[in-house]
């Protein structure tokens, strides 16, 4: 009998220093927390362990965080248990996210040997002053010089991480950082717009957003950044992405992601075709038999549950472990996402697939939907696909929302 | 003369049999914040009825809504016994009124229930236009006042000036007024003994034919309406037969008590001076008119109480449930308010925009607040209001008046003769450093100028007449920040006046919504159609088109505004699988887009009918 197919994500909560922007769980600590840490994702994994005894790995993703930012050996210890406790298909793919000014040779080698077959290094913008502006511990030259080490390590998958519609930026400087990274021929690049979220040291700047405008002048507002680029800005640095990017043979086969052909990251479209999932580590989400749940996100807890002092926890394979906010998936929860989650792909989602797996007819159940987002010129159809057009591109979020009950 | 009936034990205290000079009718007045309620509160706990326990702060004030702002909206009443240095026990009847200026009315039948008032004044902010307005009141009723000044440990308190600006403003004899601290409790005992020694005791025949006068009522689900009422004359007992005088609505009585605090306390009968509640298996407060007089219908006074009128809305607007399958809830709820209500009122309409709701009158804007805010809190209703409206007369070119209570009735100009509008006479009281600013106002609000008196050195009163309708919307929050909060407000009703008025329409995407109409004077029109058009613009969100605001004057457009077409809607940073955040986002834009209403093909946030109420940029 064959295996069903799993996704691992696993987090590392860790970094040099929090980025201006960033709103994921993620902070400094000292060298004891993060091998203490690394400890816990141990006993975690060895804990699940028997309840995924039937699941084959295809894809695994070391989150964060800066995972680089993890000694080797810790790194090590982390990949040998999950080798150990989980049965990983051989052509599984395993990436890692690293981040400039944490990466050495040494620790590239490691990674290498570790079974690590792609790297996700985070850029963000090939200007100086943008990446200060972020609050980035690195400058475009610090980049170069990962860049390089993981090359000459022999990583050939690899994304390079982008953020657009920066305060400042102009679609002359954006245009500049795409054709940066596109010249250095990585394998895949993710082109993020950003988002300012609650919490973040932009937010205390440029606050809520007023809506669809996202030109709000900073001045006056204690430390001074320049404005969010204005709306006709901001539409100029969007369309700029797709075309420059096209140029240099990567194709978006995501609302965000773009890659050469046959580069396209396994684990991030497992997201949007609804594959199961398991997060490790602190925080981290899954999806397993149509119930979605994630792991506390409160450092404390997590640790009073797989830290040494507990030594795991009695029954490990029966209880819950870290993981809360269980949540069962009806079926219209399962409907709902099949939608939003795989339009957010440029091929959309196929007719085909939603009958065999709800036994319905989509066009049916969302008859209305469809009819009224296709009129708007938002959706579109063809070979028994529905996906999104351009313009449908640009405002996902309200075509999505149409289908949400 | 003796009182005979019932001695119930209460807080520990035996009540004896009181007699008629023992009793103390009395009520606070006072401008809004200087103390009345705390008083109440300290008064009802000297007098020894209450446990700590009972004692919620501010007892009168039972509605969560008046605890909340601090406002008296029902008069309520309540029996205290005080036993008095003299060694003698009291019966004092507290009687709360309402403390706005829309509540007038029940304001003056409360006074009417009373023989005298004590009169709070805070001993920093001296008095004030509605303690004025209120003392005047008082003393129309030949009520004896008794100024206490209130709130002595602030360090701002400067209690002599205050004395000097009661005797000097309102001509009352300050000279032995207790100076208290309503909130410690300090020097309350002197109000106490002043009570017993400056209020005189009630008169009243217990055996001449029954007049007792209402001063509210409520409707309780078990009991039917309770009448709260004043005996004047005569005695009311179990199986009366009561007839009210100007309603003419008969019944016989169930029950008649007093008022402990928050509970009625039965007793065999009421009699001339004493103040109680009634039941009888009424079930309608539009049968208990608040200034009715209550007479025995088999032996009926001469005639009634003076006094008594029937009080009329002055506001109207429309209320509609935000979703439109509450309509029967809405209907519901309206039906119970107005049990105990009798001055609400309210008739089913339909908008094109807002589809099926109700055409409301109340008796002023707070009154229409309390109302859409007890709808939502105690119904669970969502509510859209539209704009409210004053009641404009239409005199039409053949001969017919009608009152226009809603914009979208108004006929066609040609048909129009000429309108007018209600006016009211305004006191504004404030301190000389803002007269200039609060002219301003009133002149932008189409206010003319009457006088102005200085009441000391450095306050006035200003007199305007002003179009009521220039007040309705936001003209207190436009005072109190013109003046840095110092000035205060209260009107009475002029009469009518010819007008110039026009009917502004709001087109959004070229389609009229009539729920967004209105009425206003002309020379205003253009000014508040620009205004209406920006703060729409910032209320409607982008959508897939470019749309359109337009104010206009029949066929003329005078104001443009546009809402630019929706440019970018991505959650670009979708990883690490939390797709459950993700889904909440868009959950939370669906539930917006629920509380859109759909005109024509744009959708229109409810919160957008009326966010354009408020429109003093100030």
């Amino acid at each position: 009998m064959s295996k069903r197919g799993l996704e691992l994500y696993v987090h590392i909560p860790f970094c040099v220093r929090k980025c201006a922007y960033c709103d994921f769980l993620s902070g400094p600590a000292d060298d004891q927390t993060k091998r203490a840490y690394a400890d816990a994702l141990v006993r975690e994994m060895r804990s699940v362990k028997e309840k995924y005894s039937n699941y084959r790995v295809d894809t695994v993703f070391l989150g964060g965080g800066t995972p680089s930012i993890l000694e080797g050996d810790e790194t090590a210890r982390i990949f040998h248990a999950l080798s150990e406790d989980f049965d990983i298909s051989p052509d599984a793919e395993i990436t890692m996210e690293v981040n400039p000014g944490t990466v050495s040779a040494e620790k590239a080698e490691t990674w290498k040997a570790c079974g690590v077959n792609r790297l996700s290094i985070g850029l963000q913008s090939a200007d100086d002053g943008e990446l200060k502006m972020l609050g980035r511990i690195h400058t475009f030259g610090q980049f170069l010089e990962t860049w390089e080490i993981i090359r000459r390590a022999g990583f050939d998958n690899v994304n390079i991480d982008l953020i657009s519609a920066l305060p400042g930026q102009t679609a002359e400087s954006w245009a500049k950082t795409l054709h940066t990274a596109a010249e250095l021929g990585p394998e895949h690049i993710s082109a993020y717009s950003l988002i300012v979220e609650e919490g973040t040291p932009f937010y205390e700047i440029y606050g809520e957003p007023e809506q669809g405008v996202q030109a709000r002048s900073a001045a006056g507002q204690g430390r001074v950044l320049p404005p969010l680029p204005d709306e006709d800005e901001e539409r100029g640095i969007y369309q700029a992405t797709k075309e420059i990017l096209d140029r240099y043979g990567y194709h978006r086969y995501e609302i965000s992601n773009y890659a050469k052909e046959g580069y396209e990251c396994r684990h991030n479209l497992g997201y949007w075709e609804r594959k199961e999932y398991l997060g490790l580590g602190l925080g981290a989400a899954s999806l397993v038999r149509e119930r979605r749940f994630h792991n506390t996100a409160d450092m404390e807890k997590y640790m009073g549950i797989f830290g040494e002092a507990k030594g795991g926890i009695s029954d490990p394979a029966s209880g819950e472990g870290a993981a809360e906010d269980f949540e069962e998936l009806t079926l219209n929860d399962r409907m709902e996402e099949f939608i939003f989650l795989g339009l957010r792909k440029m091929e959309g989602i196929s007719e085909q697939d939603f009958r065999r797996i709800f036994g319905k007819e989509i066009r049916q159940i969302y008859k209305d939907q469809i009819k009224k987002l296709t009129e708007q010129g938002l959706l579109a159809g063809a070979e028994g696909r529905i996906f999104l057009t351009e313009r449908g591109i640009d405002i996902s979020n309200y075509v999505f929302s149409e289908f949400i009950f | 003369m003796i009182i005979s009936g019932v001695a119930p034990e209460l807080g520990g205290i035996k009540l004896a049999v009181i007699d008629q000079s023992k009793i103390r009718n009395f009520c606070i007045i006072a401008h809004i914040d200087h103390g009345k309620s705390t008083l109440a509160d300290r008064i009802i706990e000297m007098t020894g009825l209450l446990t700590d326990r009972e004692m919620q702060a501010q007892v009168l004030d039972n509605m969560e809504l008046e605890r909340e702002r601090g406002i008296t909206i029902k008069a309520q009443a309540v029996r205290t016994i005080y036993k008095a240095d003299d060694g003698e026990e009291y019966m004092f009847n507290l009687i709360d009124t309402p403390g706005h200026v829309d509540f007038n009315y029940e304001v003056s039948r409360s006074l009417a229930a009373c023989d005298g008032a004590i009169l709070v004044v805070d001993a920093a902010q001296g008095v004030e236009a509605q303690t004025l307005a209120n003392v005047y009141l008082a003393l129309d009723h030949d009520l004896d006042v008794m100024p206490v000044i209130n709130k002595i440990d602030l360090p701002s308190a400067d209690p002599e000036r205050v004395k000097e600006e009661i005797e000097d403003v309102i001509g009352l004899d300050a000279e032995d007024a207790p100076l208290i601290s309503a909130k410690t409790g300090l020097n309350v005992h002197e109000v106490l003994e002043q009570i017993v020694e400056k209020i005189p005791a009630p008169a009243g025949d217990p055996d001449a034919p029954l007049k007792a006068l209402i001063f509210d009522s409520k409707y309780d689900s078990y009991k039917g309406v309770i009448v709260f009422c004043r005996i004047k004359e005569g005695t009311v007992r179990k199986g009366t037969p009561m007839l009210m005088m100007a309603t003419g609505a008969r019944a016989d009585v169930v029950e008649v008590g007093t008022f402990g605090a928050g509970q009625f306390i039965p007793c065999d009968e009421l009699s001339a001076g004493m103040v109680g509640y009634i039941t009888a298996s009424l079930k309608n407060v539009k049968e208990t008119r608040v200034g009715d007089t209550i007479t025995n219908a088999d032996h009926p006074c001469d005639e009634p109480l003076p006094g008594y009128k029937k009080v009329n809305p002055m506001v109207y607007c429309g209320l509609y449930p935000a979703d439109g399958a509450k309509y029967p809830d809405l209907r519901d709820a309206l039906e119970k308010l107005q049990l105990n209500d009798a001055a609400l009122q309210f008739e089913a309409e339909t908008s094109v925009a807002l589809g099926f709701g109700f055409r409301c009158g109340f008796l002023g804007l707070l009154h229409l607040e309390i109302i859409q805010e007890r709808l939502e809190r105690e119904y669970n209703l969502d509510l859209v209001t539209t704009a409210p409206s004053v009641i404009y007369k239409i005199h039409k070119t053949d001969g017919e008046v009608i009152d226009l209570t809603n914009p979208t009735n108004m006929p066609d100009p040609s048909e129009i003769d000429y309108m007018e509008e209600p006016m009211v006479k305004a006191e504004i009281m404030v301190t000389s450093e803002y007269i200039g600013a609060i002219m301003d106002l009133c002149q932008e609000r189409r206010g003319i100028y009457q006088s102005m008196e200085y009441i000391e050195e450095k306050r006035a009163v200003l007199h305007y007449h002003l179009p009521l309708n220039e007040i309705i919307y936001d003209f207190f929050d436009a005072l109190k920040s013109r003046s840095r909060g110092y000035a205060s407000f209260d009107y009475e009703m002029l009469g009518y006046q010819r007008s110039e008025l026009v009917k502004l329409d709001i087109l959004i995407n070229k389609e009229e919504v009539d729920a967004l109409s209105f009425i206003v004077f002309a020379g205003s029109a253009y000014e508040r159609g620009r205004k209406m058009c920006e703060k729409l613009k910032q209320e409607i969100p982008r959508q897939l088109f470019e749309i359109p605001i337009q104010a206009a004057i029949g066929s003329k457009i005078i104001a443009r505004e546009t809402v630019k077409a929706m440019r970018k809607d991505v959650l670009a940073k979708c990883y690490g699988g939390d797709i459950s955040r993700k889904k909440k986002l868009l959950e939370k834009q669906k539930e917006g887009k629920k509380r859109m209403r759909q005109v024509g093909n744009v959708e229109i946030p409810q919160k957008a009918f009326m966010s354009v109420l408020k429109l003093d940029d100030d």
